[in-house]
């Protein structure tokens, strides 16, 4: 039911190419604290968005407000031109009033997270088909050949059969990364995918998101590898303090920066 | 977060079935053997135990009361002590008030004194209620057995309820909030995720909670259930025997708890994650 209303949708605007995500005004509060103070993005098809800033810049918040992990204050979220309906609830924040549809918008936004977050008491094969068997009702045949690929894909394969605690960081990483990819999503949505790693194995990792934006895939990505945003995304956006200071593609961003704050910024780095 | 263990003490690796036969018999446990052999022949030999013939029956029908009234109170238990303790840790406060009053009442008093009062408080009740004596419930209610399994029912989901609260409380948030951003709904991510991995944090504790809730069904021998001690109490009555029954009653709750953990540790050896 909820798949059927999905593809009348999407069949609905065929016309009109559609965006996967699009974000508008959007202001997040804990309390006296006003996180994010009005931030509105656009990431079209194929697009790979950076989202670059210091600790506290917000741009965390606003990854998890666009699948609703944090709801949001103000602002709109559309996910493939679908907007997701909210109103107010009584902590003043905007909470889904169809818990149903943010449920379905979820499963075409794909998130990993920085600590992984796989599943401890499934092998990395039950984790890769959890989400497609019991959420989307994929056959558990199709489910698993499709699991075999991706975790080939990933380098993973002999793998299969064995328990996140005993895999290193960048290969539980690499897991949660054929994971998403197992729901066939729309966009994927990188939470500082290798800030929980030792040095050693941040580029396994990034070699894989690498290989997935040069497919053409749709990512919002919030790192603080600012080599590899600048190789691999086609759109930077700097927040400071809940603001987007400045955008533009990699090479003005990190080639001739204007506002003082991201010259500071991209120097602290260096 | 104190209830999140490192893994290797939340799941410590078990040490496995298959040891051969020369590991097994070293010097120490050969002699444990012998002298374990030894006391058995010893209490044979010197001991009486003539009224055993006798009493074989009854005491087969008190251990399979006592295996039936631990495996049944046991499992119920469970199923209240689920939702119990998941209230506490997610639901909202007129779920979460009375689940933690629930748990405070059970663990706060005397299981003796829960089994009396359910017994000689509501079972004398009833009989005064029409309603009741018409049913169709009246059958049962008059006998005792309900009470004594409302009492370990209700007592084992008390003190689990708190321990599934601890067990649901220290699930890592991340992978709650996974398969939350997968889609996952509110019962399927409970079936799915957060149920299974609180369950296999608790199984070492459940083994214990078990093997006590195992200890405590002689005290339905106080409101006339004839389970294993009251068969026992009975052989003493009638024979004015007193070592030798209770001697043997000592060994049968051992031989019952042994048999219970080890039933818990295959259960625990095929949840556990292995390296492979």
């Amino acid at each position: 039911m909820a798949t059927a209303a999905g593809l009348a949708t999407r069949s609905a605007a065929d016309t009109a190419p559609l965006v996967p995500v699009e974000v508008k005004n959007l202001h997040k509060r804990f309390g006296d604290l006003h996180v994010l103070k009005g931030i509105s993005l656009t990431a079209n098809k194929g697009d790979v968005v950076a989202l670059i800033g210091g600790s506290g810049s917000g741009k965390s918040t606003f990854l998890r407000c666009i699948n609703m992990l944090e709801h949001p204050t103000s602002g709109s979220i559309a996910i493939d031109g679908e907007e997701i309906r909210l109103r107010k609830d009584s902590s003043g924040d905007l909470a889904p009033v169809d818990r149903r549809q943010v449920r379905r918008i979820r499963t075409r936004l794909a998130m990993v997270f920085q600590s992984f977050n796989l599943w401890q008491h499934l092998t990395l094969i039950q984790n890769v088909t959890e989400v497609p068997v019991h959420v989307l009702k994929v056959p558990r045949e199709e489910a698993r050949e499709r699991a075999e690929a991706l975790l080939h894909r990933v380098g993973l394969y002999e793998k299969r059969d064995a328990y996140p605690a005993f895999l290193s960081g960048g290969q539980q990483q690499r897991a949660a990364i054929a994971r998403a990819l197992a729901i066939q999503p729309d966009v994927l949505l990188f939470d500082e995918p290798t800030s929980a790693l030792d040095p050693e194995l941040v580029g396994e990792v990034l070699a894989v998101i690498r290989d997935l934006a040069e497919d053409g895939r749709t990512m919002i990505l919030v790192t603080h590898e600012m080599k590899f945003a600048r190789e691999v995304a086609s759109h930077v956006v700097f927040l400071h303090s809940g603001q987007i200071e400045e955008q533009g593609p990699p090479e003005a961003i990190f080639g001739s920066p204007n506002s003082e704050r991201l010259q500071r910024f991209i120097q602290s780095i260096h | 977060m104190s209830d999140a263990l490192p893994e290797e003490i939340a799941a410590p690796h078990l040490p496995s079935a298959s040891t051969t036969r020369s590991e097994f018999l070293k010097p120490h446990r050969i002699v444990l053997a012998l002298i374990g052999v030894g006391l058995i022949v010893a209490a044979a030999m010197t001991l009486r135990w003539d009224w055993l013939p006798k009493y074989g029956d009854l005491i087969l029908a008190g251990l399979w009361m006592t295996v039936l009234l631990l495996v049944v109170t046991s499992i119920l238990g469970f199923l209240i002590a689920v939702p119990v303790g998941l209230a506490q840790v997610t639901g909202p406060r007129i779920f979460a008030w009375p689940a933690a009053t629930f748990c405070t009442i059970i663990r706060g008093t005397p299981l003796l004194l829960q089994i009396w009062l359910l017994y000689y408080g509501l079972g004398s009740l009833f009989p005064f209620i029409p309603e009741i004596r018409q049913s169709f419930l009246w059958p049962y209610l008059r006998q005792a057995w309900p009470y004594g399994v409302l009492a370990l029912t209700l007592s084992y989901a008390g003190y689990e309820g708190e321990v599934m609260r601890g067990a649901f409380a220290g699930v890592p948030k991340g992978e709650i909030e996974a398969a939350r951003a997968f889609g996952m709904g509110r019962f399927t991510l409970l079936r799915r995720i957060w149920l299974p991995r609180a369950f296999q944090r608790v199984l070492p504790t459940l083994v214990g909670e078990t093997v006590l809730q195992l200890k405590s069904t002689p005290l339905v021998a106080t409101i006339t259930i004839s389970e294993l001690y009251a068969v026992f109490a009975r052989v003493r009555q009638d024979t004015y025997i007193v070592y030798e029954p209770l001697l043997l009653l000592a060994l049968m709750y051992l031989v019952l708890t042994a048999i219970l953990v080890y039933l818990f540790r295959l259960l625990e050896n095929r949840l556990t994650p292995k390296s492979r």
